[in-house]
């Protein structure tokens, strides 16, 4: 379990990521801060999802909520720091109000009421012009700007992404391995015998819901600055499918899964590019094949390849720790 | 009373639409328990391969709609359940869900890249004649729709609670194991299923075309709204999802006309919610005895 | 985290292949066209990316522009804003002079930001009416927005249709509230009655209630926003119940793709057009037979938006006499390109200093499904 090179193999993907923009064009570095902002939303999805074992629909609104009080309150003068909280907050309650009858009854009524929820969301934000400006959205949200540290250009602030994303990482980190989050684990393998241990499952199930939503409001405060416009569609029930798809595709239920699937969701379209008219097919395809083939991700798939070219691939070690916690 | 007669006839007509399209929700979730996300594009699609029939094959429009038909129930019926789900069904409903969602872009894509980004006019099945009841306005169309789905419904809950093949299927929905032991074919029911499907998805995809126009996009919101009617009506129940379309119909109809235009998607979420918490089996659902 | 390792080295390998292709950047100009090749907008978006791709054919086998060939690739934004915003950065990230893009209002107020950081001229098809409210220098228009186009509708149900009450269908967009705004405004300026007030969804099927609510209201006329579909939807109902008070579009509604999608039920509807295919102008009927020609369909006015785009670019180089972003954005300010001597134009044009457009443009109606101009309404 304890394989000496894993930090040092952490550090690594660290450096790789802090000297990934090196040299890179404005585009990259947008992409990759983007890939980071929704790889948030994706390791929120999967606290719910990998762990607690329920479906939520509603990520993509979570990540609304968090952007438009985030540019609500910052194009008001309300410091970053300040609205980035409030945004959070206002996730982790909304969830809280919302998990609490849907989570009252067995089966699958959580990815419903998110369902409506998301679609409700988008109503709402489509139609009160007079507070997120409605079809025409918010524009001209102002970059964070800590003293020295001036987010503005894309290179400070795909590193201002880069900490958020690993501040947010451990956090969740913590989380999971806390002896509260291996109750998540006990709760997944088994509920009954969880149930029957004296775990509150619903108590256990309704807080991973609301701290995934919180994941996904940080998100949405990272995005708004991000893109610095926003509008109903960005946050549809499309949206909050595709953040669905980023933590199957990458493998739910794994620490790194998320992050990969992210990656794959964001990256992987601007790849297959050359193809022109046909990329979009191509990517479906290749989704659907994953999942014939490898229903437990990408990460699954890697430690298949591994199990089955046995150690020799040392490099992939810590994929499997991280992932299996 | 003219205009609520007016809306309240149009809602039935679409919402006999949403119908057809939430029972195929319901009979893949009772085959697979699993939820379909590509729905709207099986309801999508049939309408061009009838005008492939038409345009490149040159067939008159009859022979072109059971071309539609048949390739539609080979296509989303026979192949969707032979290289999708059943290579899928042992690893759980979720991966097969985001497969589906995948297999939804494919196809819309698809159509896209090879018959194009733009509406397309498509044959209307009926004339285009039109009723005048007590001051609104019906089409012939509108009526026949309704009826066709009415048709269909009574049929197909015949069909499953009154012959043999029905009722094994309805056994191998509730518990394959067991109907398994019974000697039920079991794949075979499966696969009855899925052909049932695609057969309705078909028959709604050539009643809606002449309306609703062929577009590759026509099934993101159709699929959607069939998937809330059929939650609302009781995902395991057919008159459910019947239920639920004609209700969800209506309901569009009357909140647009009477109260609000801007939330007028909302009314059918808000039911659902209320629905769900009130009553999660849904309106005409039974509770299902093994957990999903 | 090797993986990611992985990622970010096939990432630089991606950069480093785009700066090779780079290598023969003397000989030629990049104008990229970023636009909507698919999604909702594709139609649109494949209309002007033809429409622009046809003058860049026609400029090279001319010569190019300044002796160099434009090279037009193609960026493909899914209608999605987030994805055009990324697009425009990496078009100009691979050297764009200029960019054509996007025709989606919501994509282009959302990447016009990016240009405008970058200083690179951008020339959208997009027709809302805040685009050009943002005091942007390099934003172009290749068409009318809607706070020009409505207005010239005002006179007509005023003086022609002298109607007191009217209603609006208009669909609950950003497009669709650009043109709804500008249209409230000037039936208040000169007191028209706006009975019935009807939003409607993006991809609404079932328009009996809108109909139905029109039809209560009494109006003596419909002003119809919609996007294609949605207006022969919308037609096809108001044939079916009856509705006897004139259908007023702007743009669309008496397009030809309008036209077969309703079968007759477009049949007499009107519409004010910035650019008709089917206006009785020489080049024009010119330039919708060299279309067909060269893409084997017809197009909408997005064709012509992209085509003379693009000549507009060529003609404002051509009389600063080098590529310098900045000179061809402040050189179009205040041009005006006049039809005879600059035919790529098709139509006499000018901008403003917003980069509004301005340009004669027609009324039209639909007779036995085809669309006739009725009138010609001058340029303002």
């Amino acid at each position: 379990m304890r394989r000496p090179g894993k930090p040092v193999l952490l550090g690594l993907g660290l450096v790789a990521l802090a000297l990934a923009p090196v040299g890179q064009t404005d585009y990259i570095l947008y992409i990759l801060s983007s890939w980071l902002v929704f790889a948030i939303a994706a390791v929120g999805l999967n606290l719910t999802l990998g762990y607690a074992g329920q479906i939520s629909l509603a990520q993509a609104s979570f990540m609304g909520i968090g952007a438009y009080t985030v540019a609500l309150l910052t194009l008001a003068g309300v410091p970053w720091l300040v609205a980035m909280p409030a945004g959070v907050l206002l996730c982790f309650l909304v969830g809280l109000a919302l998990g609490f009858p849907a989570l009252r009854v067995q089966g699958h009524f959580l990815a419903f009421v998110t369902l409506a929820f998301n679609t409700l969301f988008f109503l709402v934000a489509r139609n009160e012009d007079w507070l997120t400006g409605g079809p025409y959205g918010l524009s001209g949200m102002p970059r964070p700007d800590f003293w020295l540290f001036n987010t503005d250009p894309n290179l400070p602030f795909y590193y201002f992404t880069l900490i958020v994303f690993v501040i947010s990482s451990a956090l969740m980190w913590g989380i999971v391995r806390s002896p509260w989050g291996r109750a998540f684990k006990a709760l997944r393998e088994n509920p009954i015998r969880a149930e029957s241990l004296g775990l509150d499952t619903r108590r256990i199930t309704l807080l991973a819901f609301a701290i995934g939503s919180a994941y996904a409001g940080l998100a949405g405060a990272m995005f708004s600055p991000l893109v610095q416009y926003i509008e109903p569609g960005s946050f549809s029930f499309v949206q909050s499918l595709r953040v669905l798809l980023m933590v199957v595709v990458g493998g739910s239920g794994f620490f790194f899964g998320p992050v990969l699937g992210a990656a794959v969701v964001i990256l992987l379209p601007e790849f297959l590019r050359f193809t022109e008219g046909y990329y979009l097919m191509i990517y479906a395809t290749m989704v659907i094949l994953l999942m014939v083939f490898c229903p437990s991700g990408l990460i699954g798939l890697g430690q298949r390849l591994r199990d089955r070219f046995r150690p020799g691939r040392e490099l992939r070690g810590d994929m499997k720790q991280g992932a299996q916690l | 009373m003219s205009q609520f007669l007016q809306v309240l006839l149009s809602g039935l007509s679409t919402g006999s639409i949403y119908a057809l399209a939430a029972i195929g929700f319901t009979l893949v979730w009772q085959a697979a328990q699993t939820v379909n996300f590509a729905q709207g594009e099986f309801v999508m699609l049939p309408a061009f391969f009838v005008l492939i029939g038409i345009h490149w094959l040159h067939m008159p429009l009859w022979l072109a709609l059971i071309f539609g038909l048949i390739v539609a129930v080979i296509v989303l019926g026979l192949l969707f359940k032979k290289l999708i789900v059943e290579p899928m069904l042992p690893n759980g409903g979720l991966p097969l869900i985001i497969a589906t969602m995948a297999l939804s872009i494919l196809l819309k894509e698809g159509t896209k890249q090879f018959y194009g980004a733009e509406a397309q006019p498509y044959p209307s099945l009926f004339p285009q004649t039109t009723l005048h009841m007590d001051g609104a306005v019906v089409s012939v169309q509108d009526l026949l729709n309704l009826v066709v789905s009415l048709t269909i419904v009574v049929a197909l809950t015949l069909f499953l609670n009154r012959t043999r093949t029905g009722r094994c299927m309805q056994a191998t929905a509730q518990n394959p194991a067991v109907a398994e032991i019974l000697g039920v074919n079991t794949k075979r029911m499966v696969l009855y299923t899925f052909l049932i499907n695609a057969a309705l998805a078909a028959l709604a995809s050539f009643l809606i075309s002449p309306v609703y126009l062929a577009k590759f996009s026509n099934g993101e919101t159709l699929g959607l709204v069939a998937f809330i009617a059929a939650i609302v009506g009781g995902f395991n129940q057919i008159r459910g999802a019947l239920a639920g379309g004609l209700l969800i119909g209506v309901l569009d109809n009357l909140t647009a006309t009477y109260v609000t235009t801007e939330y007028r998607a909302a009314l059918p979420l808000v039911l659902l919610i209320v629905i769900i918490l009130w009553r999660p089996q849904g309106l005409l659902g039974t509770s299902e005895g093994r957990k999903v | 985290m090797q993986r990611r390792t992985l990622l970010t080295a096939a990432t630089f390998a991606a950069a480093l292949a785009g700066t090779g292709l780079a290598a023969h950047a003397a000989d030629v100009v990049k104008i990229p066209c970023v636009c909507e090749m698919s999604g909702a907008g594709a139609v649109s978006g494949t209309n002007y990316h033809d429409g622009a791709m046809l003058a860049v054919k026609e400029i090279n086998a001319a010569g190019g522009i300044l002796g160099r060939q434009i090279v037009m690739d193609t960026y493909d934004t899914q209608t999605d804003p987030q994805v055009s915003r990324a697009l425009v950065q990496k078009a100009i990230d691979s050297g764009a002079y200029a960019i054509m893009g996007t025709v989606y209002s919501g994509s282009t107020i959302v990447n016009m930001m990016v240009a405008q950081r970058a200083g690179v001229p951008q020339f959208t098809g997009s027709e809302a009416p805040n685009i050009t409210e943002r005091n942007n220098p390099y934003i172009f228009r290749t068409s009318s927005g809607a706070q020009k186009g409505v207005p010239a509708l005002t006179a007509y149900f005023k003086d022609q249709l002298h109607v007191t009450k009217i209603a609006v269908e208009w669909v609950n967009n950003d497009f669709g509230k650009g043109g709804h705004d500008v249209f409230r405004k000037e039936m208040k300026r000169v007191g028209i009655d706006v009975v019935a007030d009807v939003p409607s969804e993006q991809g609404q099927v079932d328009f009996s209630s809108d109909v139905s609510k029109i039809k209560q209201s009494g109006a003596q006329a419909v002003f119809v926003y919609l996007n294609e579909e949605e207006d022969a939807r919308f037609l096809k109902e108001a044939k079916k119940q009856g509705l006897k008070a004139p259908l007023v579009g702007e743009v669309t509604l008496t397009g030809q793709k309008v036209i077969d999608l309703a079968g007759g039920a477009a049949e007499g509807a009107f519409a004010h057009v910035g650019l008709a295919t089917s206006a009785p102008v020489p080049s024009i009927e010119a330039f919708v037979a060299k279309f067909r020609k060269a893409y084997g369909r017809d197009t909408d006015h997005n064709g012509i938006k992209g085509y003379i785009g693009v000549y507009a670019i060529k003609y404002a180089t051509e009389m600063i006499g080098k590529f310098d972003r900045k000179a061809l954005a402040s050189k179009m300010h205040g041009l005006t390109l006049d039809v005879k001597k600059y035919p790529g134009m098709l139509l006499t044009t000018s901008w403003d200093k917003t980069g509004e457009l301005s340009r004669e443009s027609f009324m039209t109606e639909v007779k036995n499904g085809k669309q006739v101009v009725i009138g010609t309404v001058p340029a303002n």
